[in-house]
């Protein structure tokens, strides 16, 4: 345990859970998209569904689409904010089976008109889990410097990537795949004790086989980070 | 870090190490995160300081929530103290003050520090702050205190719970509480003996108390709780500066409280279903924030 996790976090009220956790996994969201936000479809699932107005869930989340840290007062605007951007939001209630209380599921659409979803949950304190991206059930919590590679589901993969990270020295502190079917597409998470350069991302990305790259940081800010 | 499961281990190795629990607790972080203690001291201190940013923002005329709810009390109680109308109790008219100024800018969507969560985040401040102000007590001083709180607040963590959703608001402003009275008597010169006494005493006097938020909201009864939770703090630090203990030993009041917690039910706790969240006026207003007809 760290004292900043009890002294901190730095955020924007008025609930680590609704507010702060909920800017998180806006943050997760667009960085996985990695493509300009055009159109936004946020879905609000138990406590989220009952109570994101009054917790400013909404603008919790849609400030941690446009980047926002949790603690960023521009989380209070950010609904004006977005509107002046030109993104176009919608913002449903949804049942999901067997979800967390505090489940969102962003449905996003990017400048080049890529489309991707993500469900992620608010598990208390602040801290989140991604849950599905796709239709893949995944679990990203965030807390390192995350890789996400979306790649052919072929042999070799693993060692290809895991060979360029260990040849510059970057430390693994958790790994899990995922994939849809065998031989379809794939996805490599990798959480990270280092930021990985971005000649590293760029050689990864040009592996044969490899669809896309998304390099993460750490969501969590502690004070005085 | 070393193993701090209990306020007891934590006294004792203060005590013989002759230092404050702040400088144990700091010093373990700084080791744990393999940082020098000036790092981390550098990460406190920026916590204060948007303490101190959190009240002036609270006192500003126009703190409303999202809600409609709250807001504006601090500053209504601000001129009340300086008009003369409230009983002209000095350091507790300044704790509910800035402990109401903090919990209101929450509630609006301020910037805060969790303390040890957004619900109960007025309560340290108020006390750390005022402190500072009333007793002339050095920034310096006031940082380490924060480290004394967190010290606290890690071991209620690991025995019990720091979560209303989990233990109930006893487990919020209680813990809050509990901390807060620890910086005091620690900022003022008490021993790691003490400090644990005030954070038993200031936790008992909160056992109990459930979290029943009106449409689940952070603000009514939650503003307000941050008040007591202050008020009880400087008690509580001040019997045990006095010397006064703890019957039950401050380890068994927090077995005690985590038992409170799960015995409690779940209407009462976090879910807005009991309580004051379930009174006539309470439903109304949810009804009347959600637009359900």
């Amino acid at each position: 345990m760290n004292v900043f996790d009890i002294i901190g976090p730095i955020m924007v009220g008025p609930s680590s859970s609704h507010t702060a956790g909920a800017a998180r996994i806006g943050k997760v969201a667009r960085k996985l998209l990695g493509d300009e936000l055009q159109e936004v479809r946020i879905q609000f699932h138990g406590s989220f569904a009952h109570t994101y107005k009054g917790h400013g869930t909404d603008r919790a989340i849609v400030g941690g689409l446009l980047g926002f840290e949790p603690d960023d007062l521009r989380i209070k605007t950010s609904l004006e904010i977005a509107a002046g951007l030109g993104l176009a939001i919608v913002f449903e209630k949804v049942q999901l089976r067997e979800a967390h209380p505090n489940t969102v599921v962003i449905k996003m659409r990017g400048g080049s008109g890529k489309a991707l979803s993500v469900i992620g949950s608010s598990i208390g304190g602040g801290n989140i889990v991604i849950k599905q991206i796709d239709d893949l059930k995944v679990e990203i919590y965030g807390e390192y410097y995350t890789l996400a590679v979306v790649h052919q589901d072929t042999p070799g993969m693993v060692a290809k990537v895991t060979g360029l990270l260990a040849k510059n020295s970057i430390n693994i502190a958790r790994m899990n795949l995922y994939r849809s079917r065998r031989g379809g597409e794939a996805l490599m998470i990798i959480e990270l004790d280092q930021r990985v350069p971005s000649r590293a991302i760029k050689s990864i990305a040009n592996l044969e086989c490899v669809i896309s790259v998304r390099h993460l940081e750490p969501t969590k800010r502690l004070g005085g980070e | 870090m070393v193993h701090i499961d209990s306020l007891q281990v934590l006294a004792d190795i203060a005590k013989e190490r002759q230092e404050n629990i702040s400088d144990v607790i700091l010093i373990e972080q700084a080791r744990e995160n393999e940082e020098s203690a000036d790092e981390v001291l550098k990460k406190m201190s920026a916590n204060l300081k948007v303490m101190k940013e959190a009240v002036k923002d609270g006192m500003a005329l126009d703190v409303k929530s999202e809600s409609g709810l709250s807001g504006g009390n601090a500053r209504k109680y601000q001129q009340a103290v300086l008009a003369g109308k409230t009983l002209g109790t000095g350091m507790l008219d300044s704790v509910i003050m800035r402990a109401l100024a903090v919990a209101e800018i929450n509630a609006s969507m301020g910037r805060i520090v969790a303390a040890p969560t957004a619900g109960s985040c007025g309560i340290i401040p108020a006390v750390c702050l005022t402190l500072m102000e009333d007793k002339r007590i050095s920034e310096k001083k006031v940082v380490m205190g924060l480290f004394t709180a967190a010290g606290i607040g890690m071991v209620i963590a690991k025995n019990a719970s720091i979560s209303g959703a989990e233990g109930g608001c006893q487990a919020e402003c209680g813990s809050a509480s509990a901390m807060a009275a620890a910086a005091a008597v620690e900022m003022c010169g008490g021993s790691p003996h003490m400090v644990i006494q005030a954070c038993g005493i200031a936790l008992k006097n909160l056992l109990g108390l459930v979290c029943d938020p009106v449409a689940g909201l952070v603000e009514v009864p939650c503003i307000k709780r941050n008040t007591i939770g202050a008020v009880n703090a400087l008690a509580a630090a001040n019997m045990a500066l006095a010397g006064i203990e703890s019957v039950i030993p401050p380890d068994e009041v927090i077995m005690a409280m985590k038992s409170i917690g799960d015995l409690m039910p779940g209407v009462l706790k976090e879910t807005a279903e009991g309580g004051l969240a379930a009174t006539p006026t309470g439903k109304r207003l949810e009804k009347e924030i959600y637009g359900i007809k």
